[in-house]
């Protein structure tokens, strides 16, 4: 009898030991994608950068879109922030604007400027992993996905990489099975992405192509996102990359969509 | 007036630019626009319009220059159209080969204030193709032939003040000289007349008696708005004419634009995965017009929407819309015998659904006014393909029904049709 207290004893003393462990995992692998999310999404206090997306198909047929994105943090916490995307090519939807409060505790507000009509359209939060204007990037890889939404884990780690498996808690509401990021220990920036879907088949890669150094903060300057189905893919390139502009606040309103803020977009 | 404002911009302008030494290589003025040439077919025969209900070439251009303190934007159509076969430039109505649609300067002469001033596009309010307390000016023609639905919105010659704080915002918008909508007048659209009791055609257009006189026959619209958290709340007030006939001299029996004011709010923001808005108003028509059958009553409008994707790339709106005549039993009473009764209440139930695919370049829409009390509808069909950045084809019908021919969307079942339009943009 004693024998088997000891047993269930021991056998339970090694499985705190795990819960112990395993948690101490979960925290280090939860602060690097607080870090990861954090140098992606929320450098400096406010962000101003032009972008160039060749948005090419299998054949190599390429579409092109020239947009200026502001970006200001509302708290030091991560959380809420406010998004400007002026678009200035092609002709057809040049001076659109597509405007984004990010909320951490309900949905995110939208808004999109149709200059032709002078109409300001409020518009729902919709599917975030659907295209973000036409390229092979979703709504989620230019505003971020709440870290919450996947259970994280480090599946691999070199003198360079962390490499981080990420699964959804909600699989249902997502394309994929799972991703992998690679993380640049040094600047917490991804340099590679894949995602897999139920197959485990690499349908969508990413690569950042080139990190710079911008006002002391790593600053992706170039990067792409390949589909794997189709063939197509889409490449981004940053230029005038600018950190704390001290862009008001009062720039992400209504008042700005209908007439662009020149001075913050130049 | 006009030649005294572009004067003024191009003194202005230039002193302004002076010493303001441009370090990048841009031109002095680049130009954008497009080229759109649109083909459309009645799918029935109309013996009152010709068989082409849409034929035109169209070449837009649009500048817009900044300097220090302010905003040049110019954006002008030239248009050739050989169905309606006129060519003398009518800028009010949109006629001939120039339709200027914006000349305007924009100035902040206060970090609160935005001034804008001249030709513009004026937009505000709720609905998706349903308009309360946008009493601005619209063009019913291009929106029933099949133009891009830009051209729904006519340009108006005003002065917009805005005012802006962390409390509420306004948008006061005066307007000089009243400026109809370019409203169904015959000449392209066939309708019915109530008076005559039958359709009407480009054999007898609609003649009208408009509201002229500068400073007097002046338009003022206000609006009032700010945000509760994530709801988007506005006030409205407008002063100024029916926007399309509304009345009728009995002698001359010239359409006219009787006297409005109208008094409206809306809230819009998220509900249930989606976006709800809700928007009311009162028109209050022209002293007398309650007892008067030739002039449209006062109405209570209301509108409720809701919006949201309901599978990847697929949107749905819903729109309900009320018009309900505030002085009917008056009405009743002073309506001779030989005039057609209106109802009380006209229901109007809107869906649209909207689906992208192929990288968003092809777009499916389907858009449907249906009035289940006037038992006729409008169905909007478009489909259009951007074959590069440059260029888009597109295709579309616009089918009217309903078996009353006095009723609303009936009227018009003559000129149901297809159309198919290729345009460039540079």
């Amino acid at each position: 009898m004693k024998k088997i207290i000891n047993i269930i004893t021991f056998l339970g003393l090694l499985f705190a030991g795990q819960q112990v462990f395993s948690n101490a995992a979960a925290m280090e692998v939860m602060e690097i994608v607080r870090k990861v999310n954090h140098a992606i999404f929320y450098q400096g206090g406010d962000n101003k950068a032009h972008l160039e997306m060749r948005i090419l198909d299998d054949q190599g047929r390429e579409r092109f879109r020239k947009i200026t994105l502001l970006r200001k943090n509302l708290d030091e916490k991560d959380g809420a922030q406010k998004y400007y995307v002026f678009f200035s090519k092609p002709a057809d939807i040049k001076k659109m604007v597509f405007m984004a409060w990010k909320n951490i505790d309900r949905d995110d507000d939208r808004w999109l400027y149709l200059p032709a009509l002078d109409l300001v359209k409020r518009i729902a939060a919709s599917d975030e992993r659907t295209s973000f204007v036409g390229s092979h990037f979703f709504y989620e890889d230019v505003s971020g996905r709440n870290i919450d939404e996947d259970v994280h884990e480090i599946v691999a780690e070199t003198e360079q990489y962390y490499v981080i498996k990420s699964v959804p808690k909600l699989p249902q509401d997502v394309e994929f099975s799972y991703y992998k990021n690679w993380i640049d220990k040094k600047t917490f920036l991804p340099v590679k992405a894949e995602y897999y879907n139920e197959k485990s088949f690499v349908y969508r890669t990413y690569n950042a192509l080139e990190i710079k150094m911008i006002e002391g903060y790593p600053t992706v300057m170039n990067a792409q996102m390949e589909d794997n189905t189709t063939g197509g893919k889409t490449i981004l390139t940053y230029s005038s990359v600018k950190y704390d502009e001290g862009i008001p606040e009062n720039i992400f309103s209504e008042r700005y969509l209908r007439r662009a803020p020149k001075r913050y977009l130049k | 007036m006009r030649k005294f404002l572009f004067l003024m911009v191009i003194l202005f302008g230039f002193n302004l630019s002076n010493g303001n030494a441009q370090d990048d290589l841009e031109p002095f003025l680049s130009f954008n626009g497009m080229f759109d040439l649109r083909m459309g077919v009645r799918t029935q025969e109309d013996p009152h319009e010709k068989d082409m209900s849409l034929g035109e070439f169209r070449l837009q251009l649009e500048t817009e220059k900044d300097f220090d303190l302010v905003t040049f934007n110019v954006a002008t159509d030239f248009i050739l159209d050989p169905i309606l076969d006129e060519y003398e430039v009518d800028l009010e109505r949109g006629d001939g080969i120039i339709d200027l649609r914006q000349m305007n300067i924009i100035f902040s002469p206060l970090d609160f204030m935005d001034v804008k001033l001249g030709r513009q596009i004026l937009t505000w309010g709720t609905g998706d193709l349903l308009f309360i307390n946008d009493l601005f000016a619209k063009d019913w023609n291009s929106f029933l032939i099949g133009r891009d639905e830009e051209y729904l919105k006519a340009p108006t010659d005003a002065v917009q003040l805005s005012l802006f704080s962390d409390r509420i915002n306004m948008n006061l918008v005066y307007v000089p000289k009243f400026g109809a909508d370019r409203f169904v007048d015959g000449r392209r659209v066939s309708f019915f007349d109530p008076l005559a009791a039958s359709l009407r055609g480009r054999n007898r257009p609609l003649e009208v008696n408009r509201p002229d006189k500068w400073f007097q026959d002046d338009e003022l619209a206000i609006r009032l708005y700010r945000s509760f958290a994530a709801y988007e709340v506005a006030l409205y007030y407008y002063s100024g004419f029916w926007k399309s006939p509304a009345g009728q001299y009995i002698i001359s029996a010239k359409a006219t634009f009787p006297a409005l004011e109208a008094f409206g709010a809306s809230i819009r923001g998220p509900w249930a995965d989606g976006i709800g808005n809700v928007e009311i108003g009162y028109y209050k028509s022209e002293t007398g017009a309650a007892k008067n059958p030739l002039i449209r009553n006062s109405e209570f409008r209301f509108l409720v929407g809701y919006e949201r994707e309901i599978a990847t790339e697929l949107t749905l709106s819903l729109q309900y819309n009320l018009e309900r005549n505030l002085d009917y039993m008056d009405y009743l009473q002073n309506l001779p015998q030989s005039v057609l009764r209106e109802d009380k209440a006209r229901h109007v139930v809107t869906v649209r659904l909207t689906k992208l695919l192929m990288q968003q370049n092809l777009s499916l829409s389907l858009f449907n006014f249906y009035s289940p009390s006037d038992e006729d509808g409008f169905l909007r069909m478009n489909i259009s393909y951007k074959i590069s950045d440059a260029i888009k084809v597109e295709s579309g019908s616009n089918i009217f029904y309903g078996k009353n021919q006095e009723s609303f969307y009936a009227q018009f079942r003559n000129n149901s049709n297809i159309f198919a339009a290729i345009r460039y943009e540079y």
